[in-house]
């Protein structure tokens, strides 16, 4: 048993647990009893990597294991990770951590909401740990399919039309890609699916990468919010139960982008040099695009799903700068944009849970009455907008940097346009601070609000260190994402 | 001649024994005996298909006639298991029926079929082989109008019987071609005459795949099936869905492969067009249907369109594919028109609209029901998704890229219908739904078997690779 498979069995056992239990102390039990499993391995994984590779270990992936799964296909059960899938699984690991947290009173059918829950967070572990194109596929899918019934069951407002559209648009990116991974497996000349293999043979030909490229960075872009396949993304988000909004904004849309850097540029450059420009002009549409729509909105959800379009769009541009520094930045993104949406999607649930409303026009000095709540939305809209000492800042600032390094311009453009996206997230997000946390109290019964309770408490502080955290040593991390990324960006410029 | 090499045929003689066993059985035990009619049969069956499942030695018979290769034990094996399953959801139809008179036939017209299709699988000769498409059409318009004093039973037998009918003729017609452009009927024979693309020839082979696919109903030629498999009782439409569909594309390719290998150029493009057309139509009818039997049937046709996928590439990795996606749609299938045949039984209810907040009164059918769809539908960890993929890698390594992107982007619309289900069973609310269904144990050792079926089948990579064992193509 190798021991990232840890990270995928600790979710299936949780599914057992959780089938076992009768009501919703044993289903709380088992929920935190695995999700701190979850932490604690990804604390020691963390760890035992930044040893290994203190010892000197260079080899691109650590804790390799492979075992043959169909054999016909080439198909191996392989993992192994890198600084990214480091990052990544700890991510993943907070976001679930608090999603616990965030559902402690879910209602109706506790039972069913945990188990599909889980089984979530399998596809989303053994996405990251695994370095087979079809087990990936696989987790990949794993991952979509609760959502349909999360959304469907769990959601408010209109959340059957927002179900189908989130599961059907993200099929059908699913169905791109995999015409897209059966494409790079046949034209490497089908004798093997693994990852690392396939981009140091880095035999398909530049005919067939055109062809596949765009299909497997699409296929991924549908998750990752890639304009124009974005639309799922306010729909879905908005009418999604709290912690479903929480992990699918905060990691299921990173799948999309590692997806994005790991399959379709590692394994074919030259199409991905040939065809960056036409997707960094689209990801410039989405990050400018989705920052001006989240102005116009007066709902939190969606003000925060459209931010989540800027902020992602902002990792698929970065990744298609092709240089180290703007890479490094992607992945931070990630991580940063995945805890700081995570923390937005938790309170905007905790003050629908109390005001029944998510209009900002209808609420306002929240402050006064959740003061612990207030002084939180306020943290995550300023990591949102890049202020120093949050992960926002040095996540964005290492992207921009990195793209201006590229002198024509056309990227000069891009970036410059890009970069425009602070200032307007800054616009929406003191706009709504301003008129939600601040002001008068608008309607009388907010005035008998209570503040957060306990386990609510446990979610935010949580992310609230993780985002302190990143945003003041960012170096540690920084540098385990960077050393990871050059193998990839030397594939790139070889 | 040494008549002591027909024994080799050992799948047809058992399963010709339990027939007769039963016949006999039914019209000389007692009363009392009767009571044990089913639990003997069942017992029966389950102990031929045991007894069948080690592939053996290829052998022929009768100089050519019958002509067995090891993957024949394997998707008689499939078919056997389905067979089983179908029997197993039938028992309590059957208890109920009319005294228990019928049961014997029920028996006797089911396992005739079955053996009209081993007679096919088997075949290396067309004459054998036109004999099995008889055997297992003629039995099975019985089996379809077998509930005699429903109307759209009789209807949907009589339809079946004159579509089947006219299939076969053309069949023949194309089978006569054959002969008479090539002056054989033996398929060993055939391989080697049939190397240049003779016009003749052509024109045989499209008349003679007629039948064929009327069979598997494919698009143009599936106007039958939903009509069918509305009027008929709900035990006969599953099994004509997957058994008769199952053997028939096995049949297919091994003609194909065997008999037709030379005019691959021919017959990719046909296939291809058939292909496309069956699973856009059927798609696009499945999301209008209200009425469950008949969305299954659309739903049927289109996982036809898919089995082509690997019947197209004609390789050794397709014919795997192809028996593992038999295999998987077997367990798939089976388990949706379980649960649709236990609440039919109970309570009538048929449509769409009646399955609305399924979930709150039978939590337990409704979550083998979602299994089953999303098996269908291709969705991970499920088998189905698995069989999938191998059947779009099959299509892929011959490179019909087009033809799988545009598979690909018809699953999801299949999705769409298949969540619609789910939305019905799970999402809407009903003021009255479906009250608690109770199913015999029977029913239930059955959905059990298609439940574990479904998540194991894909995970234990062990069933796949023994069957590419045996796989065999052009």
């Amino acid at each position: 048993m190798n021991f990232l498979s840890i990270f995928v069995l600790i979710p299936v056992l949780m599914m057992v647990g959780l089938f076992a239990s009768n009501n919703r102390k044993q289903l709380l039990t088992v929920m935190t009893i695995g999700a701190s499993l979850l932490m604690i391995m990804s604390a020691t994984l963390t760890y035992m990597y930044l040893t290994e590779r203190a010892a000197g270990n260079v080899a691109e992936m650590l804790f390799m294991a492979d075992t043959v799964w169909y054999a016909p296909f080439n198909i191996h059960y392989s993992v192994g990770v890198d600084g990214i899938s480091v990052a990544m699984l700890i991510l993943s690991s907070i976001i679930v951590f608090t999603g616990v947290f965030a559902s402690w009173k879910i209602d109706p059918l506790p039972k069913e909401f945990f188990l599909w829950f889980s089984l979530l967070s399998i596809g989303v572990y053994g996405f990251f740990i695994t370095t087979d194109l079809f087990t990936m596929f696989m987790y990949y899918e794993i991952a979509l399919i609760p959502m349909y019934l999360l959304i469907g069951i769990w959601g408010t407002g209109r959340k059957e039309y927002s179900a189908m559209k989130l599961t059907l648009m993200l099929m059908g990116g699913s169905a791109l890609l995999l015409v897209g991974i059966l494409g790079i497996y046949f034209s490497s000349g089908a004798t093997t699916m693994n990852l690392l293999e396939i981009a140091k043979l880095h035999n398909i030909p530049v005919e067939m990468q055109r062809y596949f490229f765009p299909l497997t960075f699409m296929g991924f872009g549908v998750l990752g919010a890639l304009f124009p396949f974005h639309t799922w993304s306010p729909d879905g988000h908005a009418s999604a139960p709290t912690a479903v909004s929480m992990l699918h904004a905060g990691v299921l849309m990173k799948l999309g982008g590692y997806g994005a850097f790991r399959v379709a540029m590692y394994l074919m450059p030259e199409a991905a040099h040939e065809m960056a420009w036409i997707f960094l002009i689209l990801t410039g549409i989405s990050v400018v695009y989705g920052a001006f729509g989240a102005i116009h909105q007066t709902d939190l959800k969606y003000i925060n799903a459209y931010s989540s379009v800027s902020h992602c769009g902002l990792v698929l541009f970065a990744i298609l700068m092709m240089n180290e520094t703007a890479t490094t930045g992607a992945i931070m993104q990630m991580l940063s944009h995945g805890l700081m949406t995570a923390l937005f999607f938790a309170l905007i649930g905790m003050i629908y849970g109390r005001t029944h409303t998510r209009d900002i026009r209808l609420m306002g000095g929240l402050m006064k009455v959740l003061p612990f709540l207030g002084v939180s939305y306020v943290i995550a809209g300023m990591a949102s907008l890049g202020l120093p000492s949050l992960s926002g800042f040095v996540a964005e600032m290492t992207i921009f940097v990195g793209s201006f390094q590229h002198t024509d311009t056309f990227h000069r453009v891009l970036t410059i346009t890009a970069v425009s996206s602070i200032v307007i997230t800054a616009v929406y997000i003191l706009k709504v601070v301003g008129k939600i946390i601040f002001g008068p109290i608008q309607d009388k019964h907010h005035e008998e609000l209570t503040d957060a309770v306990w386990y609510e408490r446990v979610a935010v502080s949580v992310l609230i260190v993780a985002i302190f955290a990143m945003g003041s040593a960012p170096f540690w991390i920084s540098s385990m994402i960077g050393e990871s990324v050059i193998p990839v960006i030397g594939q790139l410029i070889k | 001649m040494d008549y002591s090499s027909f024994l080799q045929m050992r799948e047809e003689f058992s399963l010709l024994g339990v027939m007769i066993f039963l016949l006999i059985f039914d019209i000389f035990a007692t009363e009392n005996a009767r009571k044990y009619f089913q639990p003997l049969a069942l017992v029966l069956f389950a102990a031929h298909t045991l007894l069948n499942i080690i592939p053996r030695d290829a052998f022929e018979v009768a100089g050519g006639m019958f002509q067995y290769v090891p993957m024949q034990t394997y998707i008689k094996s499939v078919l056997n298991v389905g067979t089983f399953l179908v029997l197993l959801q039938a028992h309590k139809y059957l208890n109920d029926f009319d005294k228990g008179i019928k049961k014997g036939e029920f028996y006797f017209l089911i396992l005739s079929t079955l053996l009209g299709m081993y007679l096919m699988i088997s075949s290396g000769n067309f004459l054998l082989f036109f004999i099995g498409l008889e055997t297992a059409s003629i039995p099975m318009a019985a089996l379809v109008a077998f509930d005699k004093n429903n109307r759209r039973a009789a209807e949907a037998g009589a339809k079946y019987m004159f579509s089947a009918v006219f299939a076969s003729s053309i069949s023949l017609f194309g089978i006569s071609l054959i002969y008479g452009s090539c002056g054989t009927v033996y398929f060993s024979d055939l391989a080697l005459i049939m190397t240049n693309a003779n016009p003749l020839q052509i024109m045989a082979f499209v008349f003679f795949v007629v039948g064929l696919f009327f069979k598997i109903s494919l698009v143009p030629f599936h106007l039958w099936t939903p009509d069918v498999y509305e009027g008929a009782q709900t035990n006969v439409t599953s099994y004509l869905s997957v058994i008769s569909k199952g053997s028939a594309v096995f049949v297919l390719f091994t003609l194909l492969v065997k008999v037709f290998g030379n005019l691959v150029e021919q017959w990719q493009p046909i296939l291809w067009v058939v292909t496309v057309v069956s699973i856009t139509v059927a798609n696009v009818f499945a999301v209008r249907q209200k009425n469950l039997k008949r969305f299954l049937a659309f739903s049927s046709i289109s996982q036809a369109g898919y089995i082509l996928l690997a019947i197209i590439s004609g390789t050794a990795l397709g014919m795997t594919s192809l028996v593992y996606y038999v295999l998987v749609y077997v367990f798939s299938n089976l388990a949706a028109f379980g649960v649709l045949s236990v609440i039919e039984q109970q309570s009538g209810k048929v449509q769409l609209d009646d399955y609305n907040g399924l979930y709150q009164t039978n939590p337990r059918l409704s979550f083998v029901m979602m299994l089953a769809l999303f098996s269908l539908a291709g969705i991970p960890p499920f088998a189905g998704f698995f069989s999938k993929f191998f059947v779009f890698s099959a299509a892929i390594d011959q490179g019909f890229y087009v033809l799988v992107f545009i598979a690909l982007l018809n699953t999801i619309i299949s999705l769409y219908y298949y969540l619609l289900v789910i939305k019905a069973m799970f999402l809407t609310k009903s003021e009255n739904p479906i009250e608690l269904v109770a199913s015999d144990g029977a029913m239930k050792l059955s959905l059990v078997i298609c439940t574990l079926g479904i998540m194991v089948i894909g995970l234990f990579s062990a069933i796949y690779n023994q069957i590419a064992v045996f796989g065999f193509g052009i």
